[in-house]
């Protein structure tokens, strides 16, 4: 697929990356050249100097010709013109980046004026983002799968749990739930553990449960939070405000703190519930006068990563239950767990893997019955910082893998098939389940496995 | 320094080396040239054997950045070379290795110089290998490896434009299309499509069919190893214009190709390297063609000699229809000058390039206007868009280092042979723009043979310094890029 990238920002650049990755034609736009020169040498993809929302840069681009335009540079308004130009070219797929709280009640009279598919707000969908970690704050990271019917949940095993020493095989009577430990990620090296895996504590481990399931799932492994009351938000941006208003939603106590006066001034008036505290969110008493200690979660949102992992520390330090630290520089998300810190979101991140997603469900939308004939990758998701892949597919009709049990398919090394859902119903798979014809399924697997395709993850020719 | 993947580099070179050499033994068996077939066979193995050695060498993640890149191509050149000539070494056609070398340095620079004295005593399956070199050498083999092999071996994949930049001609490397294996094969398919339609014409204007392949292939590449002894002399003026008008078009940017294929034609069209590249051609022309018509009976052929001429020297080619040796000096002169112009960035062919100058030129008459007025903001501009200061910069550091090459080497010349003033200027600056031929014991009717063996390595080195545009083999041989200290 040919895909033109606008803005060759943060997003812009690691959308140029995930997109080469998975083999798609890109040409990037940018005004600096430099900029441009980085990613040339970086990622084998075509560059194109000038602005973006100019018709004769689009036509050196190509976007006439191109499938997916994606508009990511730091301006809402060139964004939305991009998208405009390209259509008058003939891009068949628009989406465009729009973070202006101001523009975000008009996005759908937008979309539909300047026919758009999509824009995306970095800043809601990190609030969102948040918003679901508050909702189980047990788990440190959640993947959705099948419209939310299956969920892949990433649990850290503390060092008093009943899993601690156990084989995997003895540890369906602990979890109770039809649920499946897929992988394992133990200090940065990543398992996809069989029955005889012994679990330690400090595990890191992925789940695939039912959606519906998951606080049963809680409840077996002692997991039970109570639930969250009171949050305090350390910085009062766009992030801070959208989250606000979620959790205003539900009925939890919000503390914001911010240092711009004018600032809290306007989070006042638009969150009249909340109580909004003007000062510097790194001073330790402000803190601690605002009740730091007593707060159920604190989420750090300020500009700089650095303080915002000082603050999740320090309260880390004072036994809050929930932190979740906002990080723009992602590549340093490793050392950070290291340090304790455990939940994070980064909106660059979140932005780039939703419109991978869109990527993926357009690409697939041209060549679904390829895909679901052939059996090849639907939908990938990567999980313990990339070591490891969730794969989405299809089970194609004419498999020599079909009706029999999983018991007696061989598959590779490190493939596991996470779940099963036929006819609206989630299957745990065991030894005894088969595949059938229509089927969708989840398989986890280290990414160092070359799968395109279904029959890839079986161990040798049946 | 990454040594793994350069070494896995060189094995694919060397068996595609292998590969390329195959026809040639086909060539041998038609001719039924029994002496021939050996020799290649031996190559052949030894190629694949050592290639397929090299090229298992296991692999580590530290990944290819530009150093590498550019020492891979440099090295990569100089293994092609010296496996190249084994055929024609262990064949006994040229005894001398040092000779056997300088004349596969000359074919896949697409030079065109020989030591032979004798073209025509060479077996055909030997002068198929030799026109070949040209061919391979003119769009470079590690382009070519891009378009067949997958190269990345990191996910980004951006290290490829590293190889590429390193062995395409020009100021500015661009990629046609999003990713560089379709690059790769859009310029080998134009290249190989252009060829083909050059060969038909051969045939069709009545040139016997092994004449027509290596005549294509010495065009193709801009090379202009001849297989007779008076170069292209002796076909007709049918043939003679099509090779002038051959040669002309493999000295174009092949992205005008691309373009034209693309139905840009306007832009095509307006690029103001084509316009100069033509420009050139069509005045000096003009001027040798009144230059030299009092030495003609005939005007016609006349104006066809200095059409053939100038097209064979700006495109770097070397082939010849008459001897320019004999020409009054002005014609002389203008050659010498077209010579050192060259071709167009993105063609086959050598020089410094018309868009190098383009850009000095353009850049000497801001110097003289930020005189005039210091305060003045001015950017240089080619084809409506301004050119990149780290270009211009490049562009006067490349136009100061090539003339300091070209005089130190012949400065080393005098000094080892110590031939006249012409024949010693104008062999190394028939070398380091890869033409071919210069004037006087070098001309069109000479060769080099008479140099010394030391002479001949220095020429070597100085055809493929002209031929990689002095940068990679500057590295190869600077100490610092080996030291471990330093990436990117």
């Amino acid at each position: 697929m040919k895909v033109v990238v606008v803005g060759g920002g943060k997003v812009g650049q690691l959308l140029t990356q995930l997109l080469v990755e998975e083999d798609h034609d890109v040409v990037a736009i940018d005004n600096r050249e430099d900029i441009l020169e980085l990613i040339q040498t970086n990622y084998d993809v075509a560059v194109v100097h000038g602005n973006g929302a100019t018709v004769e840069v689009q036509t050196e681009a190509g976007v006439g010709e191109s499938d997916l335009l994606i508009a990511a540079t730091s301006s809402d308004e060139v964004n939305l013109l991009c998208c405009v130009v390209a259509n008058m070219l003939g891009a068949t797929h628009t989406v465009a980046r729009v973070r202006n709280p101001e523009y975000d009640h008009q996005i759908e009279f937008l979309r539909q004026k300047l026919g758009m598919d999509i824009a995306l707000n970095p800043e809601k969908a990190t609030a969102r983002e948040v918003f679901r970690m508050l909702q189980y704050p047990s788990f440190l990271k959640r993947d959705s799968f099948a419209q939310g019917r299956v969920e892949l949940v990433e649990i850290k095993i503390p060092d008093d749990s009943a899993l601690v020493g156990k084989k995997l095989m003895e540890s369906k009577d602990i979890l109770r739930v039809n649920a499946l430990i897929c992988v394992v990620d133990r200090d940065g090296d990543v398992f996809i553990p069989d029955g005889h895996f012994v679990l330690q504590a400090g595990d890191r481990i992925m789940v695939a449960a039912e959606g519906a399931k998951l606080i049963n799932l809680m409840r077996s492994l002692k997991l039970t939070k109570k639930p969250i009351r009171d949050v305090m938000v350390v910085g009062g941006g766009h992030i801070s405000r959208y989250l606000a208003q979620l959790l205003e939603k539900s009925r939890v106590n919000v503390t914001i703190i911010e240092q711009d006066r004018a600032k809290c001034e306007e989070l006042s008036t638009e969150l009249p519930k909340a109580t909004i505290i003007h000062g510097n969110g790194t001073d330790q008493e402000l803190l601690l006068s605002e009740g730091i200690r007593d707060m159920d979660a604190v989420i750090t949102l300020t500009g700089m990563d650095e303080e915002n992992m000082i603050i999740s520390m320090f309260a880390n330090s004072l036994d809050v239950p929930k932190t979740v630290t906002k990080i723009n520089r992602t590549e340093y998300i490793n050392v950070l767990t290291k340090a304790g810190i455990d939940t994070t979101v980064s909106p660059k991140l979140l932005v780039a893997n939703e419109i991978m997603r869109y990527v993926r469900t357009i690409y697939h939308d041209e060549s679904e019955l390829y895909c679901s004939l052939s059996g090849k990758v639907e939908t990938l998701y990567r999980l313990a910082n990339g070591k490891a892949e969730a794969l989405g597919f299809t089970v194609p009709v004419d498999g020599n893998y079909l009706g029999k049990t999983l018991m007696e398919l061989k598959l590779k090394p490190n493939v596991l098939i996470a779940s099963i859902i036929r006819n609206y119903e989630v299957i745990i798979p065991k030894g005894s389940d088969c595949l059938m014809p229509g089927d969708s399924i989840v398989v986890v697997t280290t990414s160092d496995q070359a799968i395109i395709k279904l029959s890839d993850i079986f161990a040798s020719e049946i | 320094m990454n040594f793994r993947v350069i070494a896995k580099y060189m094995g694919r070179i060397l068996q595609l080396e292998g590969i390329f050499m195959t026809p040639a033994i086909l060539v041998a068996l038609i001719y039924k040239e029994t002496g021939t077939i050996i020799p290649f066979i031996a190559t052949i193995m030894l190629c694949e054997l050592l290639g397929y050695l090299l090229a298992k060498v296991k692999q580590n993640d530290e990944g290819i950045y530009a150093k590498e890149g550019y020492i891979s191509v440099a090295l990569g050149w100089i293994i092609l070379s010296l496996f190249g000539c084994l055929p024609f070494y262990f064949s006994g056609y040229i005894p001398n290795f040092i000779d056997a070398l300088f004349e596969t340095v000359s074919g896949f620079t697409t030079t065109g110089s020989s030591i032979l004295t004798d073209v025509e005593a060479l077996a055909n399956s030997m002068l198929y290998w030799r026109s070949f070199t040209h061919w391979l050498g003119g769009m470079g083999v590690l382009v070519f490896l891009m378009a067949v092999v997958p190269m990345s071996n990191t996910k980004g994949g951006g290290e490829g434009l590293q190889l590429m930049r390193a062995e395409s001609p020009g100021p500015t490397v661009g990629k046609m299309t999003p990713t560089l294996k379709d690059t790769a094969r859009v310029l080998y398919t134009i290249y190989f499509a252009m060829t083909v339609i050059l060969f038909v014409a051969l045939v069709i204007a009545g040139m016997p069919v092994f004449d027509s392949i290596t005549t294509a292939f010495g065009t193709a590449g801009t090379g202009g190893f001849g297989i007779k002894g008076n170069s292209m002399d002796g076909y007709s003026n049918l043939i003679q214009f099509i090779v002038a008008i051959g040669m002309m078009a493999f000295g174009i940017n092949f992205s005008i190709y691309y373009l034209v294929i693309m139905k840009k034609l306007n832009e095509a069209f307006s690029n103001e390297e084509l316009k100069c590249y033509l420009g050139i051609i069509a005045v000096a022309t003009i001027l040798i063609f009144f230059n030299i018509k009092h030495i003609y009976d005939n005007s016609g052929v006349a104006l066809l000699d200095s059409f053939f001429s100038v097209s064979s020297i700006i495109t770097t080619t070397g082939f010849a229809t008459a001897n320019f040796d004999m020409w009054p000096q002005l014609s002389r002169f203008i050659l010498v000058a077209i010579m050192i112009s060259g071709a167009s960035a993105g063609s086959t062919g050598g020089g410094v390039k018309v868009s190098r100058l383009m850009i000095l030129l353009k850049t000497i008459k801001r110097e003289i206007q930020s005189v005039i007025r210091p305060r003045a903001v001015k950017t240089v501009m080619m084809d409506g868009k301004p050119i990149n200061e780290a270009v211009i910069r490049n562009t006067l550091s490349y136009f100061a280092v090539y003339w300091f090459i070209a005089i130190g080497s012949m400065f080393l010349l005098f000094a080892l042979d110590g031939f006249d003033t012409e024949t010693t200027v104008t062999s190394v600056m028939a070398c380091i723009n890869n033409i071919g031929p210069g004037l006087n014991m070098v001309g069109p009717v000479g060769n080099f043979s008479m140099f010394s063996p030391v002479s001949k390595l220095l020429l070597s080195l100085n055809m493929l310094i002209g031929r990689l545009e002095i940068w990679p083999m500057l590295l190869l041989f600077s100490p610092s890029v080996y030291k471990n200290t330093t990436k990117r």
